[in-house]
């Protein structure tokens, strides 16, 4: 909302400094984005009055002018323009002034100087060089100086003053950010109300009145409302031998400044009216309803209409528009048909001042694009008891302006069902609900100066004052006109108790894990492609997903059911950025649909790696530093067929009968689809499934008394056995073990063919000397069990 | 006797004391003290020497051995020191060169952000609660006095999956479900994601984060509000941060307010930062509406309760500087690496 300074001291004087009033209406709740000075950029230009003039010495086409400018000597200024005369009013601008040079759009900087010879201390400007155009002062000649003697307001210039107050181009426009509550603050009058109580000045309103002629604006035309729920209330009265021109200055002005261009006084009434009392108006001529029916009805299917703006729009039913006997003329409380608008030869216009249904507009304007200021006000569903004061006003204006004959009875449909809010006052419950005792007189005042009345200890907001429902939003009105920094700051004293969960314990654990072994956390969009899913070969159960009605685009479609896709978009990037190496992880959520209304939502651990340093080992070597620390005992399950991973480098993780993660080497037909030809290695872990594999606390074991001693077996097996099958026959089968490591695998000459190496490191410890002999009988019973499985020594 | 003594022991020291190296001083220490040594053999010769003499004799030689091990002692530790000396010296390294590094990972600079909320709120009284991020209408408008036909159910502004479940736009839902599943009192933050059809931008994005919380309680008021925030203000940027309410408005609370911080940057005097306004906007808080305790079942003469919400990415970006947003998504190890 642009607010024009002139015209909110019409209703509230204010004096003070621009800067403060901005900071005060803010903090009471009128947000100021921002203001500015109208011609601020113009400076030093005064009114003068040429009392001299006579032809330059040595140029034909110059003119040399001495100018009062209400000094003690008039200046010299010598100018190119052909229509100064003796006694003509004009701009100008003296020494160090600033103007604008319209041929090539920037601001000049006026200077003292010779123009052939003699000296000129100034400049007389046209229009353009005060930034203005025909239209603010139509008057003026295209050609030359602006002479001022032409102006309306000519009698009250004087010389030396300054061409903005002259001219009337002097107003500041104040920008508003109004929050969707607050419907009434897009108007004057609701501004003004607020600059009232804010800063506690008199608010000088008037009720507006109209004199009339006898006749009833029924004779003209006739009102039907056939959707009641849509149209709460609908307002015409008919202005008849009506005069169409230019509205006067203080009405442009005022225009203006609010961002308004001015047209005719006709639709510059209905627009003064919306900006003055925030509801919007709309004025037809009479020639152009048909049979001078006005139907409030519902679209028909594929109804069209051109609208003023030149554009056809097809409606649909459920829009409501304001139609005559054949066709529909405006879409309600959006934008008027092309052919209603008011015309130069206009003779009898009907003013609409009606009230929509909120959502109704708000979901028409934007199906047919074209949200208006009238819209934007509709659709918060502004008060229809405001309708009658705009009108009346709209009918004070005609006359004000002489621009008509108002036909005296109007008509009113009226179907409002809303009912006045009327508060019994609480003062203790508001002193209470803020934290500061503020007396009930006090209260009332700020009520009072908001304009609510105050009878028997009951409050009754103004009509237009549709956000007051309940006792806090009288604590606010309380709070934000008597000071929201004024009211102290108590830390309260919580009986609740913090606590943090053991899951976010866990949480917290493998993320510091994750970043202590390296990796990067990553932060990924939760929504994707779902052709990601076809990308990294996933099966058809990972693929069912949360489909998103309206998504952006076809990339942020889907719920990921899986970190994968987010990962690989990241090795994507990174690789396309040429990182040489990259270790990324992430607590993502993914969501998996359900015959419930909502999905399963879980967190899992995504962790992915590229780079010379890594292989599938190192991967999973991570995963393992996790499960020790957080004494998880977990299996990897070889996978084969899983198509998103390396056939022969993948593997489930399970613990127990759960399946809490998948780690493996991206199958490279996977990885070429995002762009990256390197080797990428990635795991998921389910962050709840692995909470729920964690094992006891970890016990102490007092350090062992007697020495220990090693053994190492280098066996020798076909490719096929898993070194987890041997590790496991070994701990069954081994006296006295006390743990058993591989150190190393070994393919190649040395080894037949389709067979491998394993060589395992076995510690043995007994609580007592240990002899040779135990030592030797327990690796030959590992050896006899191994033996049974074609796993021998290697000699 | 006696002579040869002392000319053994005037050899040995003078050798001991022009030897150079310790190889040289052990071939002497054998050559005088050895089994096979001088002195030894003239101890030896003891034997021949009368009762009188021996005792003396005997002092003599011990004197003279004390004084051959102590001189090669001495020698010794000089030769060894100075060997080390060497070998430091030999050894010196550029110390400025970079040190060896097994390198950590960083975490993401949001959750860097989000942790310090967590844990200063947590250190308020403030329990961390989470929620589903497919939501119901339900939790996410209605009972948030957010009605149908309100702009910001607008399929325009919000991700739907049916016309009753939606991506959640806020993590107040998270609210409304702990106000359903328990009795207060509770102070709790929801920490999350949440989403708004915007497209992405140097500083929209259509997922982003917030932190918001509530407070329900006997006689909570909105000054209580004041001081929690203007707690939490201090703990994330300082004690001397200074804190402006200024009124607006929100659908759930009342009064409302949207918070400013003196700029952290310029302290206030206006910077680019600030915009030269000296203040940023940070939080958005209110006092909960009664409709929306009663909605949940809760006592509105009973209990009061505040409720407030943060944008992560927004005091993320203005902790780090960061100028566009999609930095945060990318994930682009060159930016991760920065923090």
């Amino acid at each position: 909302m642009d607010l024009s300074m002139k015209w909110l001291n019409d209703f509230v004087k204010t004096d003070m400094p621009i800067k403060e009033f901005c900071d005060g209406m803010t903090m009471s709740g009128s947000k100021v984005e921002t203001y500015s000075v109208q011609g601020a950029d113009i400076t030093n230009v005064v009114v003068g009055k040429c009392v001299a003039i006579e032809k330059h010495p040595d140029a034909d086409t110059l003119w040399v002018c001495k100018v009062d400018i209400g000094a003690a000597e008039p200046v010299q200024i010598v100018t190119s323009a052909q229509n100064v005369f003796e006694g003509a009013f004009l701009p100008v601008a003296l020494h160090g002034a600033t103007c604008y040079n319209h041929k090539d759009m920037s601001f000049m900087k006026i200077k003292k100087g010779n123009m052939r010879g003699i000296k000129s201390e100034g400049m007389m400007c046209s229009y353009e060089e005060l930034n203005l155009t025909l239209a603010d002062v139509p008057y003026s000649s295209a050609e030359g100086i602006l002479i001022l003697n032409d102006d309306p307001d000519f009698d009250k210039m004087s010389v030396g003053m300054d061409i903005h107050d002259a001219l009337g181009f002097n107003d500041t426009t104040v920008e508003f950010e109004i929050t969707n509550n607050r419907p009434d603050c897009l108007s004057v009058l609701g501004l003004a109300r607020e600059a009232s109580a804010t800063f506690d000045l008199p608010f000088n309103y008037t009720e507006p009145k109209f004199t009339g002629v006898d006749g009833k604006a029924s004779d003209y035309i006739n009102v039907e409302v056939k959707n009641t729920q849509l149209c709460s209330r609908y307002m015409a009265a008919v202005v008849k031998n009506v005069k169409i021109g230019p509205s006067p200055r203080w009405m442009v002005e005022r225009l203006n400044a609010s961002g308004v261009r001015a047209i005719n006084n006709f639709v510059d009434i209905t627009n003064f009216v919306m900006l003055e009392y925030g509801h919007p108006m709309h004025a037809f001529d009479l020639r152009y309803v048909d049979d001078a029916k006005i139907v409030v009805r519902n679209a028909e299917a594929n109804e069209k209409i051109t609208i003023l703006d030149g554009s056809e729009v097809t409606l649909s039913p459920e829009m409501l528009v304001i139609a005559d006997a054949k066709k529909p003329i405006a879409v309600a409380g959006v934008m008027g048909g092309e052919f209603s608008g008011i015309m130069e030869d206009t003779q009898t216009v009907v003013f609409e001042a009606a009230c929509f249904d909120g959502v109704s507009v708000r979901m028409t304007a934007k199906n047919i694009g074209k949200r208006t200021d009238a819209s934007s006000r509709f659709e918060k569903d502004i008060d229809p008891i405001n309708a009658k004061p705009a009108l009346m006003r709209a009918l004070e204006l005609v006359e004000m302006l002489g621009c008509g004959e108002v036909v005296r009875e109007y008509i009113d449909v009226d179907n409002i069902t809303k009912q006045p809010v009327k508060l019994k006052h609480d003062a203790q419950w508001i002193s209470d609900h803020l934290g500061i005792e503020i007396p009930e007189q006090q209260q009332i005042d700020i009520f009072k100066k908001l304009g609510f009345t105050y009878e028997d200890g009951y409050v009754t907001a103004p009509n237009t004052r549709i956000d007051i429902e309940r006792q806090c939003d009288l604590a606010e009105e309380v709070a934000r006109i008597y000071g929201y920094n004024k009211i102290p700051s108590t830390v309260p004293k919580l009986s609740s108790n913090s606590r943090i969960t053991p899951i976010q314990h866990f949480e917290k654990r493998i993320v510091d894990i994750m970043v202590s072994q390296g990796f990067y956390e990553t932060m990924t969009f939760s929504f994707i492609s779902p052709k990601s899913y076809e990308k990294l070969n996933f099966a058809d159960t990972k693929k069912n997903s949360v489909v998103l009605t309206n998504p952006l685009g076809e990339d942020t479609s889907v719920m990921r059911t899986s970190m994968l896709p987010s990962m690989m978009t990241c090795v994507s990037t990174n690789v396309a950025s040429r990182n040489l190496a990259a270790r990324l992880f992430e607590i993502g959520r993914v969501f998996t649909p359900t015959s419930d209304r909502l999905p399963v939502e879980e967190d899992v651990l995504g962790m992915c790696c590229y780079g010379a340093d890594e292989d599938f080992y190192s991967i999973k070597g991570v995963i393992e530093e996790i499960f020790e620390d957080m004494v998880i005992d977990a299996k990897f399950v070889p996978v084969k067929d899983n198509k998103t991973y390396h056939p022969g480098r993948c593997a489930d993780i399970v613990c127990g009968d759960t399946v809490i993660g998948t780690v493996g080497e991206l199958h490279p037909s996977a990885a070429e689809e995002y762009d990256v030809s390197c080797r990428v290695y990635a795991a998921e872990l389910f962050m709840g499934k692995m909470f729920d594999a964690m094992g006891d606390e970890r016990k102490y074991k007092p350090l062992p008394k007697y020495p220990a001693m090693t053994r190492d077996l280098s066996l020798l097996c076909d490719d096929e056995v898993t070194s987890d099958t041997i590790i496991e026959i070994i701990k069954k089968n081994a006296k006295f073990l006390e743990s058993v490591s591989i150190f190393d695998m070994y393919k190649g000459e040395q080894v037949p063919n389709g067979k491998k190496s394993l060589s395992y490191k076995l510690v043995l410890r007994k609580d007592g000397t240990l002899t040779d002999e135990e030592a030797d009988s327990s690796v030959d019973r590992v050896l006899k069990a191994l033996a049974e499985r074609d796993i021998v020594l290697r000699t | 006797m006696k002579e040869q003594l002392q000319s053994i022991k005037d050899s040995a020291l003078g050798a001991v004391n022009g030897c150079s190296d310790l190889k040289e001083l052990d071939a002497l220490r054998v050559k005088y003290l050895g089994k096979k040594g001088e002195l030894t053999a003239i101890l030896k010769q003891m034997g021949g020497l009368s009762a009188e003499e021996r005792p003396i004799i005997g002092q003599l030689a011990n004197d003279v051995r004390t004084a051959i091990e102590s001189a090669i002692k001495d020698k010794s530790d000089a030769l060894k020191s100075a060997e080390t000396e060497l070998r430091l010296k030999a050894e010196a390294i550029d110390v400025t060169m970079p040190g060896k590094r097994f390198a950590n990972g960083r975490r993401h600079p949001m959750n860097i952000v989000l942790d310090e909320l967590k844990e200063i709120f947590r250190g308020m009284g403030y329990t961390v609660v989470d929620g589903p991020e497919v939501e119901e209408t339900k939790y996410v408008f209605d009972m948030l006095l957010t009605k149908e036909g309100h702009p910001a159910r607008d399929p325009q502004d919000t991700f739907y999956i049916t016309d009753e479940v939606l991506l959640r736009t806020q993590t107040s839902s998270v609210q409304i479900r702990q106000m359903l599943a328990e009795k207060p009192p509770f102070a709790i933050i929801s920490p999350g994601r949440v989403y708004r059809r915007d497209e992405v931008d140097a500083t929209h994005s259509p997922i982003f984060h917030q932190c918001e919380g509530l407070v329900v309680d006997k006689n909570l008021t909105f000054a209580d509000l004041k001081g929690t925030l203007e707690e939490f203000a201090k703990r994330l940027y300082g004690e001397g941060m200074k804190l402006k309410f200024r009124p607006h408005h929100f659908p759930y609370t009342e009064p409302s307010c949207e918070i400013d911080f003196q700029c952290f940057r310029c302290g206030g005097k206006g910077c680019p930062m600030c915009k030269g306004e000296g203040w940023i906007e940070i939080l958005g808080a209110g006092v909960v509406r009664p409709e929306v305790l009663e909605n949940c079942g809760i006592d509105s003469e009973e209990y009061s309760g505040f409720a407030f919400g943060i944008g992560i990415e927004r005091i993320t970006m203005l902790r780090y500087e960061i100028d566009d947003m999609r930095y945060i998504y990318e994930n682009d190890m060159r930016f991760l690496k920065q923090f």
